[in-house]
C-alpha cells in the first residue's frame, strides 16, 4: 500500500499570536514550530498502522513550504514515515498548495493520501477536498475512523451531532480527526533513522494565488470579570437576562 | 449574481442555513446583484427561502444526490454557478460545506474563505471578508480576487434577517457524475441541537472528578435548553464522547453563551471558545486563567453553585 500523508507547518499551540504594529502581518519572532495536531497524531499513525498491517508499503510526507520546514518534516520521519518530498514555495493559499500536491501525487499513484481536517492555523477545512478534485478521487473529510479491506475502505466521518459510516473504493483522499489513530512520540532510535531517511526537494509548479491576507487584528481585550457572588443564583440569572441578553 | 448552497438536513433547513441566504443576500446588495439558492437532493418547502432574500431557488435532484458524495454536490454547486452566471458562491462551514467547498473552488479556479464571520466588502473585482484565524486567537480580513470567489459563512456569525416573501422555486438539469460514496449508515443523537450551532453551551472540565457527576451539567443544560461540552482531557479519559472536547485541537465554537465549570481556561481551551458572546466561569480557585477570560465569574464550588444555578434558571423560566 503506497500511502501519502500531506503535513503543514504551524505555530505551537500555547502560543500568544502578535502582530506587527499595522497589522500587515504575524510577529513570527520567537514563535515555535509544530507539525499540525491532526496530520502527526491522527493521519500520520493512521497510515503507518494500516502499512504495518498490510505488511509492506510505504508511507511519504509532503509539505509544500520553505527551507525552514525541514525540522517538522524530519519530526514525522522520526515518527515513522519512510521518506519526505517538499515542495520549495511558500504555501501562500490553500490551492496554490493543493495544485502543488496534486501534481506531486499524480507522480506518485498513492492509494490513500491523507490530511488533517484542518491546520490550527488558518483554519481552513479546504486543502484535502481541493485535492481530491484536481486528482478526480472521491473525498471523505474529518474521518475518526478508517479500516482498510483489500481495495475498500469503511470510513466514520464526523457529521454535526453524530457520525456517518460511508464505504468507498481506493483510491481516497481523507482528512483525519480525533478518534483515527492514538499520538506516538518518536524514540531515540526514530529520531536517529530520521535523519538518514530521503527528503526530496522538488520546485513548484505553475499555479496562480488569488487570496491574500490584507489585515489582522486581535480579539479585543475583555473588560473586568463581574464577580457574582455564589449564593446568588438568581442575580446571575438575572444579568445573563437583562444585561447579556443571552437568555 | 450570488448562489448560495442552502443545505438541507433530512430535506430541512436549519438556522444556518437561513443565515446562509441572509449572508448572500446582504453580500449581493454589496455587489448590487441578486442572491439565488441552490437545494440538492429531496426538499421540503425551498421557496421558503425566500423570507431571507433569495429571489429564487434551485433544486437539484437526481439518483446522484440522494445520499451524500462530496464530488457530486461540488459538481452540482459548481456547474450551478456556471449555468446561471453566479460568481460568488456561499455555502455554511459545517460538516457537508467543509467536504465540498475544497472541491468547489478547485473545479472553478475560484479563490475562496471558508469559515468568514462578516459580510464582505466590495473593492474594484475583489471581495475582501473576515475570518477567524489560529483557532480564535486572531482575526484575518482577506481578500478574494479571483474571477469565481467561494466562501463559507461560520455558524452563530450573522443574524437571520427576514427580508421577503416565498420565492418560485425551479429544477435544475445538470448533468452530474456518479456517486462514489456508499452510504452504510447515519446516525445522529437526537433532541440536543449540535454543538456547532448551538447558542446556549454547558461546559464542564476536570473539575467535575468523574463522568458520574455529570448530572450536575446536564440538569442545567436541560433546564436552559442548552447543548453540553467538555475540556480536551475529559474527552481523552472517555468521562464524555469526543464530539464534545472543544478547544483549540476540538470543535470551535460562538456561541452566545458559553458557561464552563471545572475548567481552568488553558489557552488551548480559549482559542475554540473565547468568540462567545458572553462567558460564564465557574470555579473553585479564584486564580484560574479562565477568569480572565470571562465576563461572568463565580468563584465556588461547582458541586453547589451549579444546582442553585440550575434551580435560579428554572424560576426564571416559571415566571
Ligand atoms: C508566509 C505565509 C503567508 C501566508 N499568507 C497568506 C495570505 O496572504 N492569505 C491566506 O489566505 N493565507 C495565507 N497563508 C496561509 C496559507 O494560505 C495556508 O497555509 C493554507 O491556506 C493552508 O491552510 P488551511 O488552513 O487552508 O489548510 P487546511 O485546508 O485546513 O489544511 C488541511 C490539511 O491540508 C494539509 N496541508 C495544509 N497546508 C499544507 C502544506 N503547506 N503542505 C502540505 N500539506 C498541507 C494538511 O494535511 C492539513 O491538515 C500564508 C501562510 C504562510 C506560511
Ligand atoms: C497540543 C495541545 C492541544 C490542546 N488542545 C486542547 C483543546 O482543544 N481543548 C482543551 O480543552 N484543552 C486542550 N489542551 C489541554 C489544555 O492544555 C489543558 O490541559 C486542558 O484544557 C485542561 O482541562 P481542564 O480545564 O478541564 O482541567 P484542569 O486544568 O485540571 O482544570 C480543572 C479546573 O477545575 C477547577 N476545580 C476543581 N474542582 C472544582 C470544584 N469542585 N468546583 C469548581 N472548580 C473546581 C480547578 O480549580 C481547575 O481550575 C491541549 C493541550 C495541548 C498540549
Amino acid at each position: 500500500m503506497k500511502l501519502l500523508v500531506c503535513v503543514s507547518k504551524t505555530p505551537e499551540t500555547t502560543t500568544k499570536i502578535q502582530l506587527t504594529g499595522d497589522g500587515s502581518d504575524v510577529d513570527t519572532s520567537g514563535v515555535k514550530y509544530i507539525m499540525n495536531p491532526y496530520d502527526e497524531w491522527y493521519a500520520l499513525v493512521r497510515a503507518l498502522e494500516l502499512k504495518e498491517a498490510a505488511g509492506s508499503g510505504s508511507v511519504t510526507l509532503l509539505n509544500v513550504g520553505p527551507a525552514d520546514n525541514d525540522s517538522v518534516i524530519r519530526k514525522g520521519l522520526a515518527v515513522g514515515a519512510d521518506d519526505a518530498i517538499r515542495v520549495d514555495a511558500e504555501g501562500s493559499s490553500s490551492l496554490f498548495i493543493a495544485k502543488q500536491i496534486a501534481a506531486q501525487a499524480k507522480e506518485g499513484n498513492y492509494d490513500i493520501l491523507f490530511f488533517g481536517k484542518e491546520t490550527i492555523d488558518y483554519n481552513g477545512s479546504e486543502v484535502g477536498a481541493m485535492v481530491a478534485e484536481l486528482l478526480d478521487v472521491v473525498y471523505v473529510h474529518e474521518a475518526s475512523k478508517l479500516e482498510v479491506s483489500g481495495t475498500t475502505a469503511t470510513v466514520t466521518r464526523d457529521i454535526e451531532g453524530g457520525v456517518e459510516i460511508v464505504e468507498v473504493e481506493l483510491p481516497l483522499v481523507v482528512s483525519a480527526a480525533k478518534g483515527m489513530a492514538e499520538q506516538r512520540i518518536p524514540n531515540m532510535r526514530g529520531i536517529m533513522m530520521a535523519k538518514r531517511k530521503p527528503l526530496k526537494v522538488v520546485p513548484a509548479v505553475d499555479a496562480a494565488v488569488s487570496t491574500k491576507v490584507t489585515h489582522y487584528d486581535l480579539p479585543p481585550e475583555k473588560s473586568a470579570v463581574k464577580l457574582i457572588e455564589p449564593d446568588d443564583m438568581t442575580e446571575l440569572v438575572r444579568l445573563l437576562h437583562e444585561e447579556a441578553k443571552v437568555i | 449574481m450570488v448562489l448560495v448552497f442552502a443545505e438541507a438536513t433530512n430535506g430541512k433547513f436549519k438556522k444556518a442555513a437561513h443565515e446562509a441566504i441572509t449572508y448572500g443576500t446582504k453580500t449581493a446588495a454589496a455587489m448590487g446583484t441578486e442572491c439565488v439558492a441552490l437545494t440538492i437532493g429531496q426538499v421540503e418547502n425551498a421557496g421558503d427561502l425566500g423570507r431571507f432574500g433569495a429571489t429564487k431557488v434551485y433544486n437539484v435532484n437526481s439518483d446522484a444526490t440522494a445520499t451524500f458524495d462530496s464530488g457530486v454536490y461540488a459538481a452540482a454547486i459548481a456547474e450551478a454557478a456556471k449555468q446561471l452566471g453566479a460568481k460568488v458562491i456561499v455555502m455554511i462551514h459545517d460538516s457537508t460545506g467543509k467536504s465540498v467547498m475544497g472541491r468547489v473552488a478547485a473545479r472553478l479556479d475560484a479563490g475562496s474563505a471558508p469559515g468568514v464571520n462578516s459580510v464582505p466588502t466590495v473593492s474594484g473585482g475583489g471581495l475582501t471578508v473576515r475570518k477567524s484565524v489560529f483557532s480564535g486567537k486572531a482575526f484575518a480580513e482577506v481578500e478574494i480576487t479571483s474571477e469565481y470567489k467561494v466562501i463559507s459563512v461560520a455558524g452563530n456569525s450573522i443574524p437571520v434577517e427576514e427580508t421577503g416573501a416565498a420565492a418560485t422555486v425551479e429544477s435544475l438539469d445538470l448533468a452530474l457524475p456518479a456517486s462514489r460514496t456508499k452510504v452504510l449508515e447515519t446516525q445522529r443523537a437526537t433532541g440536543r441541537i449540535p454543538l456547532p450551532e448551538a447558542e446556549l453551551v454547558v461546559s464542564g472540565g476536570r473539575g467535575l472528578k468523574g463522568p458520574e457527576n455529570w448530572n450536575v451539567i446536564e440538569d442545567l443544560a436541560e433546564a436552559l435548553g442548552a447543548t453540553t461540552a467538555c475540556s480536551r482531557p475529559v474527552a481523552d479519559v472517555d468521562w464524555r464522547p469526543h464530539h464534545e472536547h472543544v478547544g483549540q485541537t476540538g470543535v470551535a465554537i460562538r456561541p452566545n453563551l458559553y458557561i464552563a465549570a471545572g475548567i481552568s481556561g488553558a489557552i488551548q481551551h480559549l482559542a475554540g471558545v473565547n468568540n462567545s458572546k458572553t462567558i460564564v466561569v465557574i470555579n473553585k480557585d479564584p486564580e484560574a486563567p479562565f477568569f480572565k477570560a470571562a465576563d461572568y465569574g463565580v468563584v465556588g464550588d461547582l458541586f453547589e453553585v451549579l444546582p442553585k444555578l440550575t434551580e435560579a434558571v428554572k424560576a426564571y423560566k416559571a415566571s
